[in-house]
């Protein structure tokens, strides 16, 4: 019996290169779990039906002696990530039926080290959701408490880590989708700097903003996915050779806080649990700084601008012509029509046409241009931040994670849930949320995470900052 | 111009220049939507600031060679295979002028 549990991709790779068990056994054993956990959890749409010949690759590289860390190391993608020959649905009727033609720049990436992919992980429908409730094919259930959402977009990833059936994760980051999850299911989530990590073969949403990132157990297991999958591509422009800078090796940060920004709308218990982490964090020999971030009170109306107005842009590809679900009408136009409203969910629709709106004539300067100013003040506000501190730090979600159902009639409650994580994707920067503890909830624990925001460029930092707080944790 | 709502025909022709077809009985749940997210976007139009729009002045465009970039055709089945309606190596549309 492998120890699922308390497995790390180090300690996995050391067991394998130990010859403790195989790849192969590792597999199986994740395999058992999704078909125990899987039909109630619902992490994953489709699991892989050759893991078994993955498997046998990876334990090759052993027996020739060129295992990477990575190697047989059993991963969930989510669903908006291509593997050629595989289906890649972004959780929606659209592409139900969309075989992937080739390999994002992430996954050949990844492939170089033979780890085993296990399935295509559960999200919500072209990332657009904070809980998976958008997704075409149901909801993720969070492992803690199922009666509660996993968090979203990158849900079913980060329940998959944390129900052991998949030992870490890929998600993708457009507001939060990939810290929230993680947060709310007790795991490590990171969103690279804009640029750090290419997106070509990654479904576009929102151009401007979307990141790939691992979601893992440790810091230390994120920051092994994120060293294989980061780097420039010539296939995606605005990639970029970050130098890792954290060699000098300090060991004591000043790390801001915007205590203002959190007067209100955040719950006790995630607040109560924030503060003791800044105390564990003092305890440490950090030193907390009181900050402002002048314009953040706007982050979240700049990015609910930004969001849908390149959302409309990029989901205008789904026409029913090229690829994805067609419906048939008596000329183009109504197939066009048809096509888009059965192939695409509420959330969906209703970002495409807020995006239409906030770029239509009358309305591009007040809110379009108007936002992309607010944008760059934001950046501004970062940047003389971190002329004092070498960190900011927040609650990565403003409550714990909430029931399934509860936020779903009222977009705007659910919206307000990105609060904190929203920012880091609106300057570039890199975020980490780190598991902090827990809120009491119904006789029920469920995570809550801390997020640390660095200078741009400076992803590596992360690492250490999450290392060095996973160490400290109080629970 | 700040919007002040959105009325269910504003949302028909949003809706239309979204090439997505909506049924009567949604216009008044969107409409409604999308009021309420726009009473919370409205609050960027109280920041006073001249930043300039950064738009994408740091992205530089990356361009293949003008060589053939790969044998013709070798993609072709994969792509095409994905097309809904297809005639031969062509994709099928319905006529657009009668």
């Amino acid at each position: 019996m492998i120890d699922l549990k308390t497995l790390t991709i180090k300690k996995a790779h050391d067991h394998l290169s130990k010859k403790d068990f195989t790849a192969s056994d590792l597999a199986h054993a994740y395999v058992k779990e999704i078909q125990n956990k899987n039909p109630d959890i619902n992490a994953y749409l489709e699991t892989y039906a050759d893991i078994d010949a993955q498997a046998k690759l990876a334990d090759q590289k052993f027996e020739a002696g060129t295992a990477g860390i990575l190697t047989g190391i059993p991963l969930a993608i989510k669903d908006n990530i291509l593997i050629k020959g595989r289906i890649v649905s972004s959780a929606s009727k659209m592409l139900q039926h969309y075989t992937g033609t080739y390999d994002a720049t992430v996954i050949s990436k990844l492939k170089e080290h033979a780890p085993v992919f296990l399935g295509r992980a559960n999200m919500d429908e072209f990332a657009m959701g904070g809980s998976t409730e958008n997704s075409a094919f149901g909801v993720t259930k969070n492992p803690w408490d199922t009666s509660r959402v996993s968090g979203g977009s990158s849900g079913g990833s980060a329940a998959a880590v944390a129900a052991d059936m998949a030992l870490a994760a890929l998600g993708s980051d457009t507001g939060g989708s990939i810290r929230q999850p993680a947060s709310f299911c007790g795991l490590v989530g990171f969103k690279p700097s804009y640029g750090a990590v290419s997106r070509h073969g990654l479904m576009a949403m929102a151009s401007s903003l979307d990141q790939v990132g691992p979601i893992a157990k440790t810091a230390e297991d994120a920051e092994l996915i994120f060293n294989a999958i980061r780097g420039k591509d010539r296939m995606d422009s605005t990639t970029l050779e970050i130098i890792n800078n954290t060699t000098e090796a300090k060991k004591h940060f000043r790390i801001g806080v915007p205590f203002s920004f959190m007067d209100k709308g955040v719950d006790a218990d995630v607040m109560k649990n924030f503060t003791d982490s800044l105390e564990a964090l003092k305890k440490l020999g950090h030193e907390i700084v009181d900050i402002e971030l002048p314009n953040i009170d706007h982050a979240l109306a700049v990015y609910y601008i930004l969001m849908p107005a390149e959302v409309s842009s990029n989901l205008a590809r789904f026409d029913g012509v090229k690829y994805g679900l067609h419906k048939d009408g008596k000329d183009l136009l109504e197939e066009y029509l048809l096509s888009r409203k059965e192939g695409f969910g509420d959330e969906v629709r209703r970002r495409i046409i807020l995006g239409t709106y906030v770029l239509s004539t009358g309305y591009y300067d007040a809110y379009y241009n108007k936002a992309n100013i607010v944008r760059a003040l934001l950046v501004r506000d970062f940047e003389t931040a971190f002329e004092n501190v070498d960190f900011v730090a927040t609650p990565t979600s403003p409550i714990p994670a909430f029931k399934i159902g509860e936020k779903s009639a009222d977009p705007l409650a659910m919206y307000l849930a990105d609060i904190f994580t929203v920012s880091a994707n609106i300057t570039s920067l890199p975020a980490i949320s780190v598991p902090s503890g827990f809120a009491n909830r119904e006789g029920k624990l469920l995570p809550l995470g801390i997020q640390f925001t660095a200078p741009f460029k400076h992803d590596d930092t992360l690492f250490t900052i999450g290392k060095l707080f996973e160490q400290s944790r109080v629970y | 111009m700040i919007s002040k709502g959105i009325s269910r025909d504003g949302v028909k022709k949003l809706a239309a220049l979204a090439r997505i077809k909506i049924e009567p009985e949604e216009e008044e749940k969107l409409a409604k939507d999308m009021e309420h997210i726009l009473a919370y976007v409205n609050a960027i139009q109280e920041v006073s600031g001249t930043v300039e729009s950064r738009g994408s002045e740091k992205v530089v465009n990356a361009l293949r060679e003008d060589t053939q970039p790969h044998e013709p055709g070798i993609h072709t089945e994969a792509i095409l295979r994905e097309v809904p309606k297809r005639k031969g190596d062509y994709i099928q549309v319905k006529k657009i002028l009668s």
